[in-house]
């Protein structure tokens, strides 16, 4: 009984990891930038929104990320709703590409990030420019996402080892 | 051709407008909630600041608990480099507090004169309300920088007030929450601060990089600045008050040419830091 207890609960976690590191990732920047290399930075939450979005859904709900948004855009002191809007962007990409794709192939996906990437970010900084007459940094933007679309293809690579392991768990 | 566009439409429809399988909301419903509260943050409605409120006083006290390894780490980093810097710095140090130990009467003396000058020339003097905060969150985004104090409008905290670290300026409050407060440091690209360059009295706007420096901006003329020149609050907008030392003029720097007021205080490394108000005495 205990063991199966036990089990069910290490199950769970697993499960939900990658929304329990979608939200702590938003509440604490998980993106090494306290390093202070300059134009250093990446967002971790695209990748993983995007990544899970393309996989498997139904460990990272549309409402969960949603209210993920909005705990960053506190966090960073932005308006309350862009980053949840820019989030639900790199879902809508990453299901329209899960619906046209026969045959998945990482390589492929990576460019397609890229894509993604650049519109989201690109409907951020315009708004924040345009509607918040908020100044931005273009050039740090412009390193947040070359940092973020080079590192996706390596987190990828480990969450593809973690999906493995989910679904021998799951079996 | 017609075909394609069908594919392209369905597909669209279904990433879109489609509940997915164990999906609450519709993708599109939360797209449209989500501009929807942009438009709100916009208008500025009271309910909405009541709401943002109530989430930062949330979202801040969760971000500074989960905040919590990465400062360890961070700390730890400083530590080891402080370490190995120790000898040299000695040296440096007991030779500035030689320097400082002789300033310090000639200060107190300046000080004092300065005061009953302007009492002679009806001039403002300032009194000032102090309280220190502690730093919950120091987030460097690539966005917004900015710092997150656990003093808020229960403290009497004020939008406009002033962040020292010890007496270098680093930021102004710009938002204010119950029990939590906003600081934007001086390093954003949307600061923007009138000071005085001394020697000269040259007055211009200190404007944030983005990096540990900042940029004079909108000088009258075009006036040469000796290196090593001190800049400090002008007093200017009646904000701050004037002399807070904020950083020097490096005229060597060898970044952007405009890019040469390197700020005193490491605005990566703050804990704590003074809230200050300071206020016109009456003549």
């Amino acid at each position: 009984m205990s063991s199966k207890f036990k089990n069910s609960i290490r199950n769970r976690l697993l499960l939900y990891l990658p929304l329990l590191l979608l939200f702590i990732s938003v509440f604490n920047e998980f993106d090494l930038n306290y390093l202070n290399y300059q134009y250093f930075s990446f967002n971790f939450p695209f990748i993983l929104i995007f990544y899970w979005s393309l996989k498997r859904i139904e460990t990272l709900g549309y409402g969960y990320i949603f209210i993920a948004g909005m705990f960053n855009d506190s966090v960073l002191g932005f308006p309350i709703g862009i980053s949840s809007l820019t989030y639900l962007i790199i879902c809508g990409f990453a299901a329209y590409l899960k619906n046209i794709t026969l045959r998945p192939n990482k390589f492929k996906d990576w460019f397609y990030f890229l894509f993604t990437i650049l519109f989201a970010n690109s409907v951020n900084y315009f708004l924040l420019i345009l509607f918040f007459a908020l100044e931005v940094n273009y050039y740090e933007i412009l390193g947040n996402i070359i940092f973020t679309f080079l590192l996706y293809y390596i987190f990828a690579y480990f969450f593809d080892i973690y999906g493995k392991i989910l679904a021998r768990i799951r079996a | 051709m017609a075909a394609s566009r069908d594919d392209f439409i369905i597909a669209i429809r279904s990433a879109f407008i489609k509940k997915g399988n164990k999906q609450r909301f519709s993708l599109i419903g939360l797209i449209f909630f989500s501009i929807g509260l942009l438009i709100l943050s916009k208008i500025n409605l009271p309910v909405t600041n009541y709401l943002k409120i109530a989430l930062n006083e949330i979202v801040y006290r969760s971000s500074f608990i989960v905040s919590i390894p990465e400062k360890k780490i961070l700390d730890l980093n400083n530590i080891i480099k402080d370490h190995y810097r120790v000898y040299s710095n000695y040296l440096l140090v007991k030779e500035e507090l030689n320097k400082l130990k002789s300033e310090k009467y000639e200060v107190k003396f300046l000080k004092s004169e300065n005061e009953r000058l302007k009492k002679t020339i009806d001039e403002y003097i300032y009194n000032s309300e102090e309280l220190i905060a502690k730093v919950l969150i120091d987030k460097k985004s690539p966005f917004l920088k900015s710092i997150i104090v656990n003093k808020g409008s229960k403290d009497n905290i004020k939008l406009g007030m002033a962040v020292l670290d010890g007496n270098y300026l680093v930021g102004k409050i710009v938002e204010v929450n119950y029990s939590t407060s906003r600081a934007l440091l001086i390093s954003d690209l949307n600061s923007k601060i009138p000071v005085a360059i001394e020697p000269g009295n040259i007055q211009s706007i200190l404007t944030g990089t983005g990096k540990q420096n900042g940029k004079i901006e909108y000088m009258e003329i075009e006036i040469n600045i000796n290196d090593k020149s001190i800049v400090y609050t002008s007093g200017s907008g009646g904000i701050f008050k004037s002399g807070i030392p904020i950083g020097f003029y490096n005229k060597n720097a060898e970044s952007n040419e405009e890019d040469k007021v390197i700020f005193f205080s490491k605005l990566s490394q703050l804990t704590f830091v003074k809230l200050v108000r300071f206020q016109q005495v009456d003549k």
